[in-house]
């Protein structure tokens, strides 16, 4: 793994143009390809194009084109066409079934584990496809973090729970260091610092929840997936994870799949909104996006009659 | 009026209910009935192996070896020995077989494929096997056959690690099946391989279901008799086995040749080899009891 890189910084993002692999060897190593892992961020990184308090709309980390995805004979979800830019956050709303978490599922390859699930169209992230027949899935969750509708802390101490990540991923460093500086931007750390060693099964599960996203902070990743992180919590526990995201977006982009449109309208900069497509022959139903854009607009001017109709609660 | 109809209509629910409650009693008394049945002949024969079996047991049973000449002073020290080193072969065998087994067909095997559910329908079929037919199958095929090892301590062990090993799969695999999906998903998100999530999430998750079941799987082995019979373990040596290619017995095999003797005063051996296989038995299931309080895991 490459020392000199300064991790995900936005300047180094250009990717490498193919021919490098050649030069480097192996065809599955995936580092050419992919922003290393486990480097600490700048604690101090400031946005080199110096646009002050603005998120930058123009860095894309992720450009979907014509996405689709079938189980077996099903087409869950198909011509979705999204790009998600830096340390932005961004919401995925519809109505259930629509496909918006079997469409976040692509962006780390979760759903390479359901057998019969084929994805097509394009995933490029950082500019490689993740597709692509010598991306490995392990390394790209690596780089891509995820946090689950219900929290799944492992039955193991705080500590472990944390530190699983690192440790398989092999970060160097030293470990309680890392334990502590997820837990800390976590918002996690005043209320277990003393007890780390302790099963996290004890915890509430607006703990859990931010253990669950501590742990997905540890191996610094430059973006975070969440599946409806909040649908199985209380609303002081929602609105401290709320807190949360607003913080991790100075340094991370963050996609969210949500039910609450409150949620939507108060965490996220762009919003797209999914809908379920009949076919007129059968029951087949098919996730598709209706419309794309800043959460405000969504919310306030959407242009579709569609999104109106979701947004001011007349269906779904 | 109407409180009449109400208070009429209240007492014919009664009547029937009374009826049911007839019923209910009935249903009790057989209940508790085939409880006491079991209870009884149970407790009758523990009773009954203790007054015969108890007088002889003590140090010296432990520490003799079965003796025709002096039967007073013999005792079980070949069966309690082979016993335990059967205990030990078995579970070097079943442990890693199984529980590798138990994770192919749970976490690798594609279940599609018409072999990997051949493979599952065989094993189900394989735990309901009489236990003479692994006697059989150990005889003909590791005693004598192409492994031809002869009626020694190795092959014993194999044969009761072929009786068990499907019982250990099978409770393996229920083990690692109540290991949610949710756990496999979190550490696979966090970019873990496969290898990494089934070592370090999975088999911690199932440990304590795992060593329940191959605990009480052991303690069927060492309560067989049939196979060890059938593939031809000696009766009454008055040596220990020294190593796996050497002759050896199991309490089972002692208490069934001693029962089978005229001479009254090895009858009332066998009840003591009884009361000492029991206590083994008891003994394990404790521990099996202790590890699965200690490690059961909630989700």
């Amino acid at each position: 793994m490459s020392t000199s890189s300064a991790g995900p910084n936005p300047d180094s993002q250009t990717p490498k143009a193919p021919a490098e692999v050649g030069v480097s060897g192996s065809v599955t190593d995936l580092t050419p390809y992919l922003p290393p892992v486990g480097n600490e961020y700048d604690l101090e990184m400031t946005d080199p194009k110096g646009s002050a308090g603005v998120p930058d709309p123009v860095e894309v980390i992720f450009d979907c084109s014509d996405v689709e995805v079938h189980y077996g004979e099903h087409r869950a979800i198909r011509d979705v066409s999204l790009g998600f830019g830096l340390r932005e956050v961004t919401a995925l709303i519809g109505p259930s079934g629509c496909g918006k978490s079997t469409f976040l599922r692509c962006l780390n390859r979760m759903n390479d584990l359901i057998p019969n699930a084929k994805v097509g169209g394009h995933v490029m992230y950082h500019g490689q496809d993740l597709y692509a027949d010598e991306i490995d899935p392990v390394q790209v969750r690596k780089r891509i973090g995820m946090v689950f509708q219900k929290p799944n802390p492992f039955p193991k101490s705080i500590y472990d729970n944390v530190a699983f990540g690192p440790r398989v991923v092999g970060m160097e460093g030293n470990m309680d260091e890392i334990v502590e500086r997820a837990l800390i931007r976590g918002a996690l750390w005043d209320e277990v610092k003393d007890r780390l060693t302790e099963n996290a099964f004890g915890m509430s599960g607006g703990q859990q929840q931010r253990l669950c996203i501590a742990r997905a902070l540890a191996t610094d990743p430059d973006v975070l997936l969440m599946d409806e992180p909040c649908s199985a919590l209380d609303p002081i526990s929602t609105g401290r994870i709320e807190d949360l995201m607003a913080e991790l977006k100075e340094r991370i982009s963050i996609v969210i799949v949500t039910h609450n449109m409150q949620q939507a309208a108060r965490v996220s900069d762009k919003t797209a909104f999914f809908t379920v497509e009949m076919a007129e022959d059968e029951k087949r139903r098919t996730g598709v996006v209706v419309e794309y854009d800043a959460t405000d607009t969504i919310f306030t001017n959407p242009s579709d009659k569609r999104t109106e109709d979701y947004v001011t609660g007349k269906f779904g | 009026m109407t409180g009449q109809r109400i208070a009429d209509s209240a007492l014919k629910g009664m009547r029937r209910g009374e009826k049911s409650d007839r019923r209910a009693l009935i249903f009790d008394v057989l209940m508790y009935g085939a409880i006491a049945l079991a209870l009884v002949s149970l407790l009758a024969l523990i009773t009954q192996t203790v007054i015969k079996g108890a007088p002889d047991l003590s140090l010296q049973f432990f520490l003799n070896f079965p003796s025709r000449i002096n039967p007073a002073n013999s005792g079980a020290q070949s069966a309690i020995i082979g016993t335990l080193y059967l205990m030990l072969l078995t579970a070097v065998f079943v442990i890693p077989v199984g529980i590798a087994t138990a994770l192919y067909l749970e976490e690798y095997a594609d279940k599609t494929r018409w072999w990997n559910r051949l493979i599952e329908v065989n094993i189900q079929n394989l735990a309901a096997v009489p236990s003479v037919v692994y006697g059989i199958l150990g005889l003909a095929f590791i005693v004598r056959g192409p492994l031809g090892l002869g009626p020694v301590l190795l092959a014993g062990g194999l044969t009761l690690g072929l009786l068990v090993l499907p019982v250990v799969i099978i409770v393996a695999r229920e083990s690692i099946r109540a290991v949610p999906p949710s756990i496999r998903e979190g550490a696979l998100a966090l970019g873990a391989t496969k290898w990494q999530m089934v070592s370090r999430q999975v088999l911690p998750g199932a440990r304590a279901g795992m060593v329940t079941g191959i605990i009480l799987s052991l303690s069927r082995a060492i309560g067989e008799t049939a196979p060890l019979l059938v593939i031809g373990a000696a009766s009454s040596p008055r040596f220990n086995p020294s190593g796996l290619g050497d002759a050896f017995t199991a309490l089972p095999i002692q208490i069934f040749s001693w029962t089978q003797d005229p001479n009254p005063i090895f009858v009332n051996q066998a009840a003591t080899a009884s009361i000492v296989l029991l206590g083994i038995l008891l003994a394990m299931n404790g521990v099996a009891i202790v590890m699965r309080n200690r490690y059961e895991q909630r989700w």
